[in-house]
């Protein structure tokens, strides 16, 4: 625990340094984590596993937006859970369910199971079709197309500026989509 | 879009800045104070005797030293609201020191004042002025108050609407003692408190739907 800790929270500074290389790694590994955490809140209450992929995206986009919310001093797995708790709870309610949420946390007590990789593999949600054309098509360039700055300004023929801007607009629009009681699923 | 993909838009969008709370709210504070000081100058004005009574009168003394304390404390909660790994318990301790605070201060009056002097001092003159003035002057904070609360991830969104409320009001009461002399820690408990409660409240309503991340 303490190394998966230092590593994290290592490659987290890098990254909030501008270190992309440590910033993909540390996400990638979070995401990994996230679906064990939040399989274990679901369970908590008695859900199925079914929009999983959803909520672990839903909160790695949220770790990214809310990054400086985290203080470097402090520690980083008991933040990183504390926003998977809050999505996930935020996920539920939305779903109609009324949750209770105990001050404590008992998530360390319950088993934990055994990774799901295929999940990775699961196309979440169409979550992309709800925004509007440019963002759309730019965040769909970059996250699905895997192509860099430089080449999706240079395809929609737009500087390279546009294409960050309308990326973390896009990114923040994702956010809000999530956050609204029906998206498209 | 899978999991891989949306990662891939995550660390490209890696450089965009992302502004931290503390910058933004006390961006917000620098920014709204002055509107809120020209409607004081304007609306009102500062009493002339302040600076003579801030030196002799406790009462007055105490008026600021209690805003103030509680503007720090409150500062240092909404900072720590705005945070997903925030509890309930970090504006409990700081309303819990504001509360032992005021009632020491009620306390203490009602034994310096002859019963006969308890009504007068406690409803003072122009109650109703105060009520409306506070929540005037700290409109304008509130506005940006919250606005600049919107860079964090609160636990609870409502309690840290609340919180910069409280902190917004506390800024509109601290503006209106200037000019309002009232002195005595009854009006202060009451009409003060009513006041920053409204504040308070509507920060809440607000923040509870503004502040979801």
């Amino acid at each position: 625990m303490d190394d998966r800790e230092r590593v994290w929270a290592d490659d987290m500074r890098a990254g909030l340094a501008g270190d992309e290389a440590a910033y993909r790694r540390v996400l990638a590994s979070l995401a990994v984590f996230l679906r064990m955490q939040v399989r274990q809140v679901l369970n908590r209450y008695g859900q199925s596993a079914a929009d999983l992929e959803d909520i672990v995206q839903e909160t790695l986009l949220a770790i990214h937006l809310k990054r400086q919310s985290w203080r470097p001093a402090e520690p980083f797995v008991p933040w990183v859970r504390a926003v998977a708790r809050n999505k996930t709870i935020d996920a539920l309610r939305r779903k109609g369910r009324r949750v209770n949420v105990p001050i404590e946390d008992v998530i360390e007590t319950l088993p934990a199971e055994p990774q799901a990789e295929h999940l990775s593999e699961h196309d979440a949600v169409q979550i992309l079709s709800n925004l509007n054309g440019r963002q759309r098509d730019i965040v769909q360039s970059i996250s699905i197309d895997g192509a860099s700055i430089r080449e999706t300004a240079q395809k929609y023929e737009i500087s390279e500026g546009a294409v960050r801007v309308a990326l973390h607009r896009g990114l923040q629009a994702l956010a809000k989509i999530y956050r609204s009681t029906g998206h498209e699923n | 879009m899978k999991t891989d993909d949306l990662i891939n838009a995550l660390a490209t969008d890696l450089p965009a800045k992302q502004e931290r709370v503390e910058t933004a709210l006390w961006r917000a504070i620098a920014i709204s104070l002055p509107v809120s000081v020209l409607i004081l100058l304007l609306a009102l004005h500062i009493r002339a005797d302040l600076w003579a009574m801030l030196l002799s009168s406790p009462r007055v003394l105490f008026k600021f030293v209690f805003t103030g304390l509680t503007l720090a404390l409150t500062i240092w909660s909404v900072r720590e609201l705005s945070r997903p790994t925030a509890t309930a318990r970090s504006i409990a301790r700081t309303l819990a020191v504001a509360i032992v605070l005021l009632a020491s201060a009620v306390c203490a009056e009602l034994y310096a004042l002859p019963q006969s002097a308890w009504k007068a001092a406690w409803m003072g003159d122009a109650a109703m002025v105060c009520m409306a003035m506070i929540p005037l002057l700290s409109l304008a904070p509130l506005i940006a108050i919250l606005l600049a609360l919107q860079a964090g991830a609160p636990h609870s969104p409502w309690l840290a609407g609340a919180a910069g409320g409280l902190l917004a009001g506390t800024i509109g009461a601290a503006l209106y003692a200037t000019h309002c002399t009232n002195d005595s820690p009854l009006f202060v408990a009451s009409w003060y408190a009513l006041a920053i409660a409204a504040v308070t409240a509507a920060g809440g309503l607000i923040g509870g739907r503004l502040l979801r991340w």
